[in-house]
């Protein structure tokens, strides 16, 4: 019986072999897009851990000297005598590979490649040329340095760990180390810091500071425009799905009739859909290798611009991302398909076979419920949500309301175009098209939730491209930045006595816990520079004035809504020194919280405290002259210097790559869309011939309706989009002003791209026409015998 | 002469025989006639050949002396538009459209709708009180009123009916028939009117019998 039945099932899909196509490509599709992303995420994240278990960075506490001195070895000695359980690090660039020096004999443990009770080669690793620890890639970038080269997956990317030895001779650096780490477990008798080495900091571990909670926000707006790419493709899934259910529901009713139990029918059919979610889950898998493959040189490009994170430019097969790709084409399947299941389950055995599509139109409120509610809820959780999960549930109520809302909305607008409508065949031309609605609003919230995310992610990415190229105007208002190498250099160029110059502004920073949190306190000289670009956010009036009176700070938005702290409110800026907050600005991808208080009081509170950089205001056009007489008087090298046009170029080159990734997925996610609406429409073409076949037998030609039908696509495609742009810039606040806020701690303001929407509504109208084109030309050329098919009642 | 068919013939692509082998026949305006014969013998295809919904293989179809064939798809269309009015058996009445749309629908693409007209024909087929329903919602019979008067709204020359009582009960038949007629003679229109029943057909003026693909 079971094998009976199954011949059954699958005879409709080899009938249906458009179906199946429309079936295994959505699944396949959305799968992909999903699959292709979290790949990228997956590899970004594995660059992450593996310079986590590298260096451990930003997980240990630090010793570092102030304002990023190098530590002399003499020092650390000193240290490890007074019973400091610390270990050295020395850095630097050899060529395009950074190096990391380490000693593994000190090093806490599981840091570095090799260690005293680990594997590795200790011996060969410490003594004679020494080895350099590296991926085979970046292996292959780094210059001849005498030592062995050990190829090892587990490293970071772009990254060579060797023995503090060696990398102090490699980088020219002997006797110098940049920092310690501090292992966690300290003697409790040890000589405290300041007595041992005034001169150095102690950093605490950064909670959650390190490069994989800088780079969260890029991942997990990747991650939600994945999701959305997903939930494209479920719509034409369902769509696929619901259509063949209807088209076997007379057969299905027939196999009851014949005998067949209902729960074999629901099992059998469970697994027709699950070999079915394996084979479009396996080719999308499949297709988001590539898809991943292509993009992510530019996304490592993307996050090592922007957040110095060095990502692997190259992807690997990991079981856990492909596991999870199969995973989610099973899962979505099974979303997709409960409602059929469920219906069938529930059908009598004397049900109409007809098939019941069209009568989706009187769901029409339904939706309208479903639709009022979710968007209710949405307001809702905005309004009084808290948390990151409630942004999540605040963005999916906001997204499947509008997309629910789509079809009673445009139901109303067709019926407003044919009561306006002039002309018999205008008036059949929405009506007819009103008709459509059920069999296309699957297709059509799929196109709502592409055009939808195009507009959300375009505006939050093209916002934060606005903001942070204001921002680095903001930041980046010196001409030129100089670091000096010590103390003796630095003070060379604070005094420097230059005609080109107008300003030398020390830049002046120190790392203290603020209000219980980690942050940096800068000292900021009383200048132009700083009044006349900084923005803020919110600020007293006359902030400047009484900050140069030393009446008070300013703080990063970070620490203002980590804090919890408001304008006026005091912190503490020194042992014993409090002053109030007069104004809070953007500081748009830092981690840490920031103050700004004036240079007298930074000084006057840290003495010790030298400035090594320095911000030079001069013509732009005399920067490079500068930049010689800087090198050729005071031996600073051309690489401690770095004009302002040099930084917001790079930066604005990031941006353009950035791009390159958000506008492939765009088009990638259209695609998708129409490529729905391909699919619906064909579908849809055989079974609405019954009601073309009488308008035409009235007097309208195949080339008339084919040319109306055209129309319907782009028109649904024109409203469809009209209702994407609201809906898409709620998604958009929804990421910058909820999500980002609840994530990271930092809001971005919101700019709105006409031009860039109007290209995409452009686009879309595009996808619909391409997507019609073809059903219309079958139409505008179908036979009048398949025509008259339908009066000789063949059908 | 309203109607003049000579030699017609017609084969379908994958039919082994020709479905109409050299018909030929005349109808005059205000004849009313019928067109019998069994199933598969050619009658509907005849029907839409006259109603330029299909093109013959060979011969002449003239409707008051033009010759139909080489008129191009939009040629045919205008004439289905304004000069031949069809019904069909299963009605095929626009689903999207309420009951007086569909009525007006012909009428206003040839540009000869008449309100008066239409709602005269509307209640004399008793369907004054359904004109803002859709069709779904009425019965086979009130449906099949619909069709005929969507069909004589333009006025045509020439009505085709193609078993236009074939779905309908007996008592029903009888009336919607009797209606046509009526409509039809008031018109002045020609009617060819497709039907297996011998005592519908013997009650128009003139009767034909196909018998595969040929008149007898």
């Amino acid at each position: 019986m079971t094998r009976a039945i199954l011949s059954a099932l699958i005879g409709h899909w080899r009938r249906n072999l458009l179906q199946l196509f429309t079936l295994l490509a959505g699944l396949a599709l959305g799968t992909a897009l999903w699959s292709g992303v979290q790949a990228i995420n997956a590899e970004a994240r594995a660059s992450y851990d593996a310079a986590a278990a590298t260096l451990d960075e930003g997980r240990l506490a630090q010793i570092t000297g102030q304002g990023g001195a190098p530590i002399a070895q003499a020092t650390y000695i000193d240290l490890r005598r007074a019973g400091w359980n610390v270990s050295p690090v020395v850095e630097g660039d050899l060529g395009p590979v950074r190096i990391v020096g380490i000693d593994p004999l000190t090093a806490p443990q599981g840091i570095g490649p090799v260690a005293v009770t680990g594997g590795g080669d200790l011996g060969v690793f410490l003594s004679g040329p020494g080895q350099i620890f590296a991926r085979a890639d970046t292996l292959g970038r780094l210059p001849a340095t005498g030592a062995q080269s050990v190829a090892s997956d587990d490293i970071a990317p772009n990254t060579g760990i060797t023995d503090i030895g060696t990398a102090q001779r490699l980088l020219g650096r002997e006797g110098q180390i940049d920092r310690l780490l501090v292992a966690p477990n300290q003697p409790l008798n040890r000589l405290p810091l300041a007595q041992i080495a005034p001169d150095l900091l102690e950093i605490a571990p950064q909670d959650g500071g390190d490069v994989a909670r800088l780079t969260d926000s890029f991942h997990l707006n990747l991650t939600a425009f994945g999701l959305l790419s997903f939930a494209v493709g479920l719509f034409i899934v369902h769509g696929a799905i619901g259509l063949a259910f209807e088209q076997r529901r007379a057969m299905l009713r027939t196999l009851r009739a014949l005998g067949a139990p209902l729960g074999s029918l629901i099992a059998l059919m469970v697994v027709e859909l699950a070999a079915l979610a394996l084979i479009g889950g396996a080719v999308g898998v499949a297709l988001g290798y590539i898809v991943a493959a292509a993009l992510l040189p530019d996304v490592a490009a993307t996050l090592r611009g922007l957040y110095g994170a060095e990502v692997s430019g190259q992807l690997a097969l990991r079981p856990v991302w492909w596991l999870s790709g199969l995973a989610i084409a099973m899962g979505g399947t099974a979303v997709a398909a409960a409602g059929a299941l469920w219906s069938l389950a529930r059908m009598p055995l004397l049900a109409s076979a007809q098939p019941q599509a069209w009568g989706l139109a009187r769901q029409g409120r339904g939706l309208a419920v479903a639709s009022c509610l979710l968007l209710a809820l949405s307001g809702a959780v905005a309004v009084w949500g808290q948390g990151l999960i409630a942004g999540f549930v605040m963005l999916g109520a906001l997204l499947i309301g509008g997309a629910l809302a789509l079809p009673p909305i445009l139901s109303l607008v067709l019926r407003w175009g044919q009561a306006f409508a002039r002309g018999p065949v205008a008036q059949w031309f929405w009506a007819d098209t009103r008709q459509q609605l059920p069999g296309l609003s699957l297709a059509l919230m799929a196109l709502l939730l592409a055009m939808a995310a195009n507009v959300g992610v375009s505006t939050m990415v093209s916002s934060f491209r606005l903001t942070f190229t204001g921002f680095l105007d903001q930041r980046l208002a010196s001409e030129l930045y100089v670091s000096a190498k010590d103390a003796a250099q630095a003070s060379a160029v604070a005094t420097l006595q230059d005609a080109r110059v107008n300003a030398v502004l020390p830049i002046l920073s120190v790392d203290r816990d603020v209000a219980g949190y980690p942050a940096q306190i800068y000292g900021a000289r009383d200048h132009a520079t700083y009044r006349d670009n900084w923005q803020f956010l919110r600020a007293v009036p006359e902030v400047w004035q009484t900050l140069a009176r030393g009446e008070g700070v300013l703080v990063n938005e970070q620490l203002y809504r980590r804090a919890g702290l408001d304008l006026g409110a005091e912190v503490a800026v020194a042992p014993g020194v409090s002053r109030p907050i007069l104004g809070i600005y953007g500081d748009y991808g830092n981690p840490v919280g920031q103050v700004i208080i004036t240079e007298t009081l930074f000084r006057q509170h840290y003495p010790d405290v030298t400035a090594l950089r320095f911000g030079l205001r001069l013509d732009p056009a005399q920067v490079e002259g500068l930049r010689a007489t800087l090198q050729a008087d005071l031996a600073i090298p051309e690489t401690a210097m770095i004009d302002q046009a040099s930084i917001k170029a790079l930066s604005l080159a990031v941006f353009e790559r950035t791009f390159v990734v958000t506008t492939a997925l765009n088009i990638l996610t259209l695609a998708v869309a129409g490529f729905a609406i391909l699919m619906s429409l064909l579908t849809l073409a055989a079974m609405r011939l019954p009601q073309l076949a009488p308008v035409w037998a009235l007097g309208l030609t195949r080339r008339r309706l084919a040319l109306l039908d055209l129309g319907r696509a782009v028109v649904l495609a024109a409203l469809t989009g009209a209702l994407a742009l609201p809906l898409g810039l709620g998604l958009a606040w929804a990421l910058l002003a909820v999500v980002n806020v609840e994530a990271f701690g930092w809001r971005l303001p919101m700019y709105l791209f006409w031009l860039d929407y109007l290209r995409l509504g452009g686009l879309a109208l595009l996808a619909a026409a391409l997507a019609a084109l073809w059903p219309a030309w079958r139409l505008s050329t179908t036979p009048p015998a398949q025509l008259l098919g339908v009066f000789r009642h063949e059908r | 002469m309203l109607l003049s068919l000579r030699d017609v013939t017609k084969t379908y692509p994958a039919a082994e025989a020709p479905v109409l082998r050299g018909v030929s026949f005349d109808v005059a305006a205000g004849n009313m006639m019928a067109l019998t014969g069994e199933s598969g013998s050619g009658k509907s295809t005849l029907l839409h050949l006259i109603g330029g919904l299909d093109t013959a293989d060979g011969g002449v179809v003239a409707i008051n002396g033009a010759d139909l064939t080489p008129l191009d798809d939009a040629g045919r269309a205008a004439l289905r538009r304004g000069t031949v009015g069809v019904i069909f058996q299963q009605f095929n009445l626009i689903p999207s459209l309420t009951v007086a749309a569909n009525i007006a629908f012909q009428a206003r693409m040839s540009g000869r709708f008449d309100d008066r007209f239409a709602q005269d024909l509307a209640q004399r087929l008793g369907l004054g009180d359904h004109l803002n329903k859709y069709p779904e919602q009425l019965s086979g019979g009130q449906q099949q009123r619909v069709a005929i008067a969507r069909t004589l709204a333009p006025r045509p020359a020439l009505v085709l009916a193609d078993e236009p009582t074939g779905n309908l009960d007996e008592g029903t038949a009888d009336a919607v028939f009797a209606l046509l007629c009526e409509l039809v003679a008031e018109t002045g229109a020609g009617l060819i009117l497709v039907t297996h029943s011998e005592r519908l057909a013997a009650r128009l003026d003139r009767r034909l019998h196909l018998r595969a693909g040929q008149l007898s």
